[in-house]
């Protein structure tokens, strides 16, 4: 007791020292661990969703941009496609389409414009208030409510796109019906509103005053001076919204397909083999397949980068506790002097490095467990990156 | 009792050799050893704590010859029947003033830290006047406070016998005759036999005993 007294008297009078050795020392066993528990975490992540996302159909170009935005909100931004794709799907009778609009965000939260298909594809439910049922709603991700401190009644904003963009991408104010139960998905992090929502955030679709001025008679019709474009989807104005264009020009940034059988889904396939067309089909766990893998194989290289910078680090701590001791020398002979044996000033020097290295391990155990209790989200994070 | 008889010590590789034919210290004795450098005054003590063997030669302390004991038993007895008293006082910065006094508890062979040994720690410290500077750390203490501080700790385990090498070498003139008061004072207490080195001659008369190394050392072949 006596030798841990001293270690800690000792550690405790130069806690700076102690301190950056126990951090350095814990950040040298978290590293390797954290790590490796964020990538397994990020491969099952990857590859579950991928698994649970039988086809998916967007814009020819990267299959890993149009896959990472479509399973999980990333920012890649996919060259998006046009509704008369999502009717195509429809009428082949081979699988149901759900198409996704993934361009706008709110409060750093995608806001993803789909259909009703889609939570039960995914098997969302409303944990809180209730699903979306008219233009302007939206219910939140799990995780986001909570980051945001929101619930039903209360509204969000979708972010403008450039400020000088006149002819649509107005900020929508919308307004959240409900919250979903967590998932530890992607969804988490998502604001999900109907496609037709995002179409008005788009400018595609919107509202505003009549443009008969009140005072206008039978024989002499008057435009207003000025038209007020509304930015709040409210019950008094909802009916003033309508769409310009034909629908199956509206944009899609990609649409999940759900085939009914496998023989289906093959034909599907085959129908976006032609590399002229400017449509293709992937199946995401072969795109996250390879992505795996890729990861993996950097994983390695980051293996041996954290041996050696490890290594290096261990080292320093090393060099640092041996000029520690070198410093301390004048110490030990006092302590030879005084009747204490070389076993003794030995137990003293190896009190204090346990006590370092434990305090060192705990605080690892604490990253660790802190990144595992919160792998899910954090991994569900890394991947909307 | 210290006897030193027909002692030979040289360091390894030549050069320096101690010879001390006879040197006799009865119990709560108070000697001082003079003399210049490199005479072996330091080595003495040494010898004397079992620190380094001698070559030939024996050395007792009430009877119990220290060159003839182990390792072990060698720092067990330094531990429990000599005290130290260095001229640096060789206190350690992270401990406060009362857990220097307790560390030889804390390290030396067959000791424990007890209520006893905290009471007469405490005692010590108000004896030389620190009693309530227990909680401070050597930085927070004066030279003469720190050099009390390093007393206490060689009298803490009522050693038998007192070692200063230079106790008042780095202390102003007021605190060299206050701390070795306190030293004579304190060693006569506890019946403790005081053997210091000094260079300061104006102390010398204090002592019962002066040995000056200057005539005393035996050149080699003619002990």
């Amino acid at each position: 007791m006596s030798i841990l007294y001293l270690a800690f008297a000792y550690l405790r009078f130069h806690w700076i020292r102690s301190l950056v050795l126990v951090l350095v020392a814990a950040l040298i066993l978290a590293v390797p661990m954290v790590s490796h528990t964020l990538l397994r975490g990020s491969q099952e992540a990857l590859t579950n969703r991928a698994e649970a996302t039988p086809l998916l159909l967007g814009r020819r170009g990267s299959q890993i941009d149009m896959v990472m935005n479509a399973l999980y909100f990333a920012d890649e931004r996919a060259t998006p496609i046009t509704m008369a794709a999502t009717e195509e799907i429809w009428d082949s009778g081979l699988a149901i389409p759900v198409p996704l609009h993934t361009a706008f965000e709110t409060n750093g939260a995608r806001i993803v414009g789909t259909t009703l298909d889609y939570f039960d594809y995914r098997a969302l439910e409303v944990a809180d208030g209730r699903q979306i049922a008219v233009l302007g709603e939206a219910v939140l991700g799990a995780a986001v409510a909570q980051r945001l401190g929101l619930g039903p009644g209360d509204t969000v904003v979708s972010a403008p796109q450039n400020l000088f963009d006149l002819d649509g991408v107005y900020p929508l104010e919308l307004k959240i019906t409900g919250i979903l139960a967590p998932t530890g998905t992607p969804d988490d992090e998502a604001v999900f509103t109907d496609i037709k929502t995002a179409w008005v955030i788009a400018g595609i679709g919107h509202g505003h005053d009549d443009v008969v001025s009140v005072d206008a008679s039978d024989e002499n019709v008057a435009a207003a001076a000025s038209l007020l474009q509304f930015n709040r989807i409210t019950p008094d104005n909802i009916d003033s919204f309508h769409f310009h264009g034909d629908p199956d020009d509206y944009p899609v940034s990609s649409i999940v397909v759900s085939p009914y059988d496998d023989r289906s889904a093959t034909i599907l396939r085959g129908r976006y083999l032609d590399p002229e067309n400017p449509l293709q089909m992937v199946v995401p766990s072969e795109v996250i397949g390879d992505l795996v893998a890729r990861i993996f194989r950097i994983k390695t290289l980051l293996d041996a980068v954290t041996v050696i910078v490890g290594a290096a680090a261990l080292a320093a701590v090393a060099l640092a506790v041996f000029l520690s001791y070198r410093l301390r020398a004048p110490e030990m002979r006092t302590a030879f002097k005084i009747g204490a044996g070389r076993g003794t000033i030995l137990r003293l020097l190896g009190a204090e490095t346990a006590l370092i290295l434990s305090a060192s391990a705990v605080l690892a155990a604490l990253c660790v467990i802190l990144v595992q209790s919160r792998g899910d989200r954090l991994v569900a994070y890394l991947l909307s990156l | 009792m210290i006897e030193i008889r027909d002692l030979d010590f040289a360091y390894p590789g030549g050069g320096f050799r101690l010879t001390v034919p006879e040197l006799v210290l009865e119990s709560g004795e108070r000697t001082a050893i003079v003399g210049p450098s490199g005479t072996g005054k330091t080595t003495l003590l040494n010898l004397i704590a079992g620190l380094v063997t001698p070559d030939r030669g024996t050395i007792r302390l009430d009877g119990e010859d220290i060159a003839g004991l182990g390792d072990g038993a060698r720092r067990a007895f330094r531990a429990r029947r000599i005290g130290f008293v260095f001229q640096d006082f060789a206190l350690l910065d992270y401990l406060t003033a009362r857990d220097n006094i307790l560390y030889p508890f804390r390290i030396g062979a067959g000791l424990n830290v007890d209520a006893s040994a905290r009471d007469r720690a405490d005692a010590l410290a108000r004896a030389c006047g620190i009693g309530d500077k227990l909680a401070r750390h050597p930085a927070q203490l004066s030279q003469g406070e720190q050099q009390r501080v390093a007393l206490c700790r060689a009298l803490v385990t009522e050693p038998q016998l007192v070692l200063a090498d230079e106790a008042t070498g780095n202390l102003d003139p007021s605190n060299k005759t206050a701390i070795l008061d306190l030293m004579f004072d304190r060693a006569a207490d506890q019946g403790a036999t005081l053997l210091a080195v000094t260079h300061d001659h104006d102390l010398l008369p204090r002592f019962d005993r002066v040995i000056d190394f200057a005539t005393f050392r035996q050149p080699e072949g003619t002990a």
